[in-house]
């Protein structure tokens, strides 16, 4: 066997041990958009062949019945309103204070990196009782303060953007002072726009982040009117009537802005997680 | 003169930017946080919010008493020795396969990272129709039927119910650890995967002697993080068995919510959390220690 065969088998053993296992592993995704697409009488027929995977006749019914039943849209436009809120001012406050941590001389510098690095891993689900008790107290329970506010101050964005910011030579800050700007001015104006990779890394493990939790938006939502996409789906899946079409439906529609965020961000998200875990 | 001018202000502009973030983390990170421990000595029940009364050490010793409460860490701790090895292997395995730079790799990485892009309460959902222990409406139990096996009870079954959650637990959370391996696995110099080669060592080998210690650091980073999102279990046993059958899904935080969000024992609750939060915290500190003398 010539060396070139034998790459070509490799190649080959790779793609199709890839492709079996890879169909093995997102089976059960496979089914639940298949089952979402089919009539309530054939979801849990054959089940025990392959066919269970194809949909027969496909149709969008199961998605109309949800959208008629629950006002699908408006738990979206929640979630994704909450979510790129905490965003917006997780960037701004804590690139602020990671800069600070990278860049300046002050007093308490040390105590502060210190906090910031031993709360990174701070279990949230640990405080999450006298935190309910001060949204109460603030009369924040059902607001979108509650959602947002206790958020967006986090240990990890600031650690992960001061050590980026570290990076950035002191010569280029030095330039600007002499040139006439000011702390803040050389921040936004020079900082800033070279740092967008560091900004859309926070943006992406954020955005999954929030729009993934559900512990605390339970507690602190108690109505339909701030309901968040998780919250709506778990409510959706325990109301009646329980057709297992149109639960399958709302587990698509929540799954999709998450898969849009990932397709549009995905460089960014791999190279969050990958640092995360270099540095950490 | 200019450059006293430029210390003065960049000392005032330090305070500025890190005066919101301060701020913030003061007022729902670490005022919270002691909130916790002052409640964790009292009586205060949520009905009764004006009766506050110092205790003392008796939630602590109630704690130690409480038969639920060690199911709950026994529970955890079920979860977290499981779910950690599992989806740590396979994750690495996930890894290895797609680490080779071919075409079309991207697309089985998206693959095996697609359960992590769906939401865990989607995953839960899910994987609650799969697991119907009736083989003629859940996927699983008709497919153990084909393979000619008995149906499992899965989440019905106080003996399989932890291990059901494990089992999709780990599918659902392998992709993120796999990116951080694959990011690992590149920081490998190319040559010692050579000199291995001309050593005559297969690939078995080179797994062996190559690629697990140049992933040392890697993989206790993995692991650490795995045992930390391990403890704060609760999404999984809320949307798909509320702790049950016979308690035998009810983990700490499970506990802390029942106790202080249903039965409304604010106080107990705090205490049950102030432990979970030192085990945590002890767990992470110890690993880091372990990491560090290596």
């Amino acid at each position: 066997m010539t060396q070139k065969q034998r790459k070509q088998i490799g190649s080959l053993a790779f793609y199709i041990g890839n492709t079996i296992i890879a169909l093995i592993f997102v089976s059960p995704l496979i089914w639940m958009i298949s089952a979402s697409l089919k009539p309530e009488a054939e979801i849990f027929k054959g089940l025990n062949s392959i066919s269970t995977f194809i949909p027969k006749a496909a149709s969008l019914a199961n998605y109309q019945e949800v959208f008629s039943r629950i006002n699908m849209w408006k738990f979206i436009f929640n979630s994704l309103f909450y979510v790129m809120v905490i965003i917006v001012l997780d960037l701004f406050v804590n690139s602020l204070c990671g800069y600070a941590l990278a860049k300046f001389e002050f007093k308490g510098k040390n105590a502060l990196l210190t906090l910031v690095i031993s709360l990174m891993v701070f279990p949230a689900e640990a405080i999450m009782l006298p935190m309910y008790r001060e949204m109460a107290d603030l009369g924040w329970i059902n607001t979108w303060a509650s959602l947002i506010v206790p958020f967006v101050a986090k240990c990890f964005s600031i650690y992960m953007f001061r050590q980026f910011f570290l990076d950035i030579p002191n010569d280029l800050l030095e330039a600007a002072k002499i040139d006439g700007c000011g702390p803040i001015k050389t921040f936004f104006r020079v900082v800033v726009p070279i740092s967008g990779t560091v900004y859309a890394t926070i943006l992406i493990l954020d955005f999954v982040a929030h729009w993934n939790d559900f512990m605390w938006p339970l507690l602190v939502v108690t109505g339909e009117e701030k309901r968040t996409v998780q919250l709506a789906i778990q409510t959706f899946f325990g109301s009646k009537p329980i057709n297992y079409g149109p639960i399958m439906a709302s587990l698509t529609i929540s799954a999709i802005p998450m898969l849009l965020m990932f397709v549009f961000l995905q460089k960014y998200y791999v190279e969050g997680i990958a640092s995360t875990g270099i540095k950490g | 003169m200019q450059v006293s001018v430029n210390k003065i202000s960049e000392r005032k502009a330090a305070y500025l930017f890190i005066i919101p973030a301060v701020v913030l983390l003061a007022a729902f990170l670490l005022y919270p946080a002691l909130q916790t421990v002052r409640y964790a000595f009292t009586d205060y029940n949520i009905m009764r919010p004006d009766r506050i009364k110092f205790c003392g050490l008796n939630n602590f010793i109630e704690l130690f008493q409480d038969k639920d409460f060690w199911i709950a860490v026994k529970n955890t701790l079920h979860f977290t020795v499981l779910v950690v090895p599992f989806q740590t292997v396979l994750a690495l395995a996930l890894a290895l396969l797609i680490s080779s730079r071919r075409k079309g790799v991207s697309i089985f990485r998206a693959a095996y990272f697609s359960p992590q892009v769906t939401s865990m309460v989607v995953v839960a959902i899910l994987w609650t129709v799969l697991y119907n222990s009736n083989p003629s409406s859940g996927l699983l139990n008709a497919l153990l039927v084909n393979l000619g096996m008995e149906p499992c009870g899965f989440l019905n079954d106080p003996k399989t119910a932890m291990n059901s959650i494990i089992f999709m637990s780990a599918w659902q959370g392998a992709g993120y650890q796999m990116m951080i391996f694959l990011a690992g696995l590149q920081g490998i110099p190319k040559d010692q995967y050579e000199a291995a080669s001309i050593d005559g060592a297969g690939k078995i080998k080179s797994f062996l002697y190559v690629t697990l210690p140049g992933l040392k650091n890697v993989i206790s980073y993995v692991i650490m993080i795995t045992v930390i999102q391990a403890m704060k279990l609760f999404t999984q046993p809320y949307v798909m068995t509320k702790g049950g059958p016979q308690n035998a899904t009810r983990t700490l935080v499970y506990y802390v919510y029942e106790q202080g969000f249903q039965k409304r024992n604010f106080g107990y609750a705090c205490a049950v959390a102030a432990v979970f939060f030192v085990i945590v915290i002890s767990l992470s500190v110890g690993m880091k220690k372990i990491i560090k003398a290596d």
